[in-house]
C-alpha cells in the first residue's frame, strides 16, 4: 500500500509539473501542426501524380497523421525521460532516492508520470488532426489510446535509461541526432518502409525499430478499412509490449545503480 | 549510553582518493553531534553512506540499530536528512512538497495534515506554504527542508551544512530551530559544518575530520581545554626574532609565525602580556599590537591539523564537489 501511494505521489508530481508549464503545452501544438499542414500538404501535393504508394483513397496528409502522432509520442517521451537529469541537477532526485520506497516504485512512478504527459501531448495532436479534417472512427479512438499508452511505456523508459548514463542535459542534441531522428525516419511515419523500391537496408533497419510497429498499429486503426498493415495488429501490439517489458526491466536496473 | 549510530571501519574510495578512511565513531541517543572539517574532508561522503544513498567501499555502520548495507530500507525509515544542496521541487508549492514527502514516507493520511501544519509553524512558513517554491528565498527553502525532514518523525536527523550560503541573520534563525528541535523532539541530530561557530554553539560533541579521518572527538569545551590555555597574537614587523626570544627567555616551545605576527598558546595569557612587551623592548623588536583571547574551535582545528580550515573556492574543493555530485546519482 505504501508502495502504491509512493507511485501515485511521484506520478502526481510529474503531471502537476507538466500542467503548470503552459508554454510547453502551447508549443506542443506547433511542431505537429507544421508537419501536417506544411509538410503534409506540400509533399502530398507534389506527389499527387505518382502517389501510388499510398493506399487507395488515402491522402498523404492522412497517411502521415499516425506517423506524426508517433513522432510526438517519441519526442515527448524521450524528452520527459531524459528530463530526470534536471531532478538530479537540482537535487530533487536525492530526496526521492533517500525515501524508504522500493526502487521499482520510484522508477514506475516517474515513468507513469512522464507517460501521462506524453499521452496528453499525443491526444492534443489527435484533436489537431480532427480540426485539420482528418477523420477516423469514434470507436477507433478506444483502440488508439491503449496503443499510445503502450508506446509511451517503452519510449519513456528508453529516455530514463539514457538519462542514467548522461552527466547533463547539454548533450541533448546528441540524443536528437542519434536516437530521435533515426527512430522517426526509420519508422514509416513519413513513407512506407516496405515495397519493391525501398532499399533492403532500410527495410531491415525498420524491422528493428520498435516505433515501426507502434506507428503501423496506429495507422491500421486510424485508417480503418483503407489501411494496408505491415503485420496483423495483434502481432504489432505484442512487439510493442515485449519492448516495453524489456525497457522497464533495464530501466529499473539502470536507474538504481548506486555508486 | 545508547548508541544510535555506530560506524565500523567505514571507508569510501573514489578511485585513488580515500574520501573516508576507516571511520569509527559512535553517536549517542539524543545528542547533537557535529562533524567539523574543511570542504572535502569527507563529511558529506560520510553522511551519504549513513543515509544509504552512497555505497560503502568497505566497513559498515549501524543506524538506529540497522545495518546501512543490508537494511537500507529500515535505515531510510529511521532518518530524516537535509542535504547540503537544495533538494526540493521548485515548481511545486511548499505544502505540496511536504505532502509529497509524507506520502513517500508512508505517514498515515489522517496524520498528514496536523503534522504538516505543525512543522510549518515550527519554521514559521505557514503564510507562504501555498506559494510556489521558486518565489522563496534560499533561507526559506532551507527552513522548508528542515520542516520536511521532520514530518515522518525520524529518530535521527542529518543536517549537511545546514546554514551554508545563508546570511548571518538566517543562520542565527536556523540555529534557534535546531536548538528548539532538540528540546521539543526526542531526536538525535548529526550535522556537518565547516563553520567553527556553528559546531561550537549547537553540538554536544564535535568530531574534527580531516582527509577522511577523525583527528579529535569531544565536547567543544574539552576540545578547547586540550589547547591548554589562551591564544596570544603579537603583531610585529620582526616575528622571527621575537619568536626566538620567546622560546629562549619564556620557554615557549610552540610558536606559530606568519608574515607579520607570532601566535602562542599559553595558560593564563593575560599575566604574560607585560612580560612579552618587556621582552620585545629588550630585544629591540617593535610591537604593533598584542591580543589575548580564549581559544576557539578554529584554534583546536589548527592544533590538530597544523593548518587553518581551507577557504572555499580553491580548485581542490571544486574537484571534491564534482566527485560528490557524481557520487549521489
Amino acid at each position: 500500500m505504501t508502495e502504491i501511494r509512493a507511485v501515485y505521489t511521484l506520478w502526481l508530481r510529474e503531471v502537476k509539473r507538466y500542467l503548470r508549464d503552459r508554454i510547453r503545452i502551447v508549443s506542443s501544438f506547433v511542431q505537429p501542426l507544421l508537419w501536417l499542414l506544411i509538410f503534409g500538404s506540400g509533399i502530398g501535393g507534389a506527389l499527387s501524380a505518382l502517389s501510388n504508394f499510398l493506399p487507395p483513397g488515402v491522402k498523404y496528409q492522412q497517411y502521415i497523421f499516425p506517423g506524426i502522432v508517433g513522432q510526438t509520442l517519441l519526442f515527448t517521451s524521450m524528452f520527459m525521460g531524459i528530463s530526470v537529469i534536471w531532478d538530479r541537477e537540482f537535487g530533487f532526485l536525492k530526496e526521492i532516492m533517500v525515501a524508504p520506497v522500493s526502487r521499482i516504485s520510484i522508477f514506475l512512478g516517474k515513468m507513469l508520470g512522464d507517460c501521462t504527459d506524453a499521452l496528453i501531448q499525443g491526444v492534443i495532436v489527435l484533436i489537431l488532426g480532427l480540426l485539420l479534417g482528418i477523420r477516423f472512427d469514434a470507436f477507433a479512438f478506444l483502440e488508439i489510446l491503449p496503443i499510445m499508452v503502450l508506446m509511451t511505456f517503452g519510449l519513456v523508459s528508453v529516455g530514463l535509461i539514457i538519462a542514467s548514463f548522461m552527466e547533463n542535459l547539454e548533450s541533448y542534441g546528441v540524443i536528437q541526432s542519434f536516437v530521435n531522428l533515426p527512430l522517426f525516419f526509420l519508422s514509416g511515419a513519413l513513407f512506407p518502409v516496405r515495397g519493391p523500391n525501398v532499399p533492403n537496408w532500410l527495410q531491415t533497419a525498420s524491422n528493428f525499430n520498435p516505433l515501426t510497429y507502434g506507428v503501423d498499429a496506429l495507422r491500421t486503426v486510424i485508417l480503418g478499412s483503407k489501411a494496408q498493415p505491415l503485420y496483423p495488429l495483434y502481432y504489432e501490439v505484442l512487439v510493442v509490449v515485449a519492448f516495453d517489458i524489456a525497457m522497464i526491466v533495464i530501466g529499473t536496473l539502470a536507474f538504481n545503480r548506486r555508486k | 549510553m545508547n548508541r544510535t549510530i555506530e560506524t565500523f571501519d567505514l571507508t569510501k574510495k573514489f578511485g585513488d582518493l580515500v574520501a573516508v578512511d576507516k571511520l569509527n565513531i559512535g553517536v549517542e541517543q539524543g545528542e547533537v553531534f557535529a562533524l567539523l572539517g574543511p570542504n572535502g574532508a569527507g563529511k558529506t561522503t560520510t553522511i551519504s553512506m549513513l543515509c544509504t544513498i552512497l555505497k560503502t567501499t568497505s566497513g559498515t555502520a549501524k543506524v538506529n540499530g540497522y545495518d546501512i548495507v543490508k537494511q537500507a530500507t529500515q535505515v531510510r525509515k529511521s532518518i530524516g536528512i537535509v542535504f547540503q544542496d537544495p533538494s526540493i521541487d521548485d515548481r511545486l508549492t511548499g505544502r505540496e512538497n511536504l505532502y509529497m514527502h509524507a506520502n513517500l514516507y508512508g505517514v498515515p493520511t489522517s496524520e498528514q495534515k496536523p503534522r504538516i501544519e505543525s512543522v510549518l509553524k515550527l519554521v514559521e512558513l505557514e503564510d507562504r506554504a501555498d506559494d510556489i517554491l521558486r518565489t522563496y528565498s534560499s533561507g526559506m527553502r532551507r527552513r522548508l527542508e528542515i520542516a520536511r525532514g521532520l514530518i515522518h518523525y525520524p529518530k535521527i536527523l542529518f543536517l549537511d551544512e545546514p546554514t551554508i550560503g545563508l546570511d548571518p541573520q538566517t543562520r542565527e534563525h536556523i540555529w534557534t530551530y535546531i536548538q528548539e528541535l532538540k528540546k521539543t523532539h526526542d531526536i538525535t541530530i548529526v550535522l556537518t559544518t565547516h563553520y567553527m561557530e556553528e559546531a561550537d554553539k549547537l553540538s554536544d560533541r564535535v568530531a574534527i575530520i580531516d582527509y577522511g579521518k577523525i583527528v579529535a572527538l569531544d565536547t567543544p569545551a574539552k576540545l578547547k581545554e586540550t589547547l591548554e590555555g589562551d591564544v596570544i597574537t603579537i603583531k610585529t614587523e620582526n616575528p622571527q626574532k621575537l619568536a626566538s626570544a620567546l622560546t629562549k627567555m619564556l620557554a615557549i616551545s610552540k610558536t606559530r609565525i606568519t608574515d607579520d605576527s607570532v601566535e602562542i598558546t599559553v595558560r593564563e595569557g593575560k599575566k604574560l602580556l607585560p612580560k612579552i612587551v618587556d621582552l620585545a623592548t629588550e630585544y629591540g623588536v617593535d610591537i604593533e599590537s598584542v591580543s589575548n583571547r580564549e581559544p576557539t574551535l578554529e584554534d583546536v582545528f589548527i592544533h590538530y591539523t597544523g593548518r587553518a580550515i581551507r577557504t572555499e573556492g580553491s580548485s581542490e574543493l571544486r574537484g571534491m564537489s564534482q566527485i560528490r555530485r557524481r557520487a549521489i546519482k
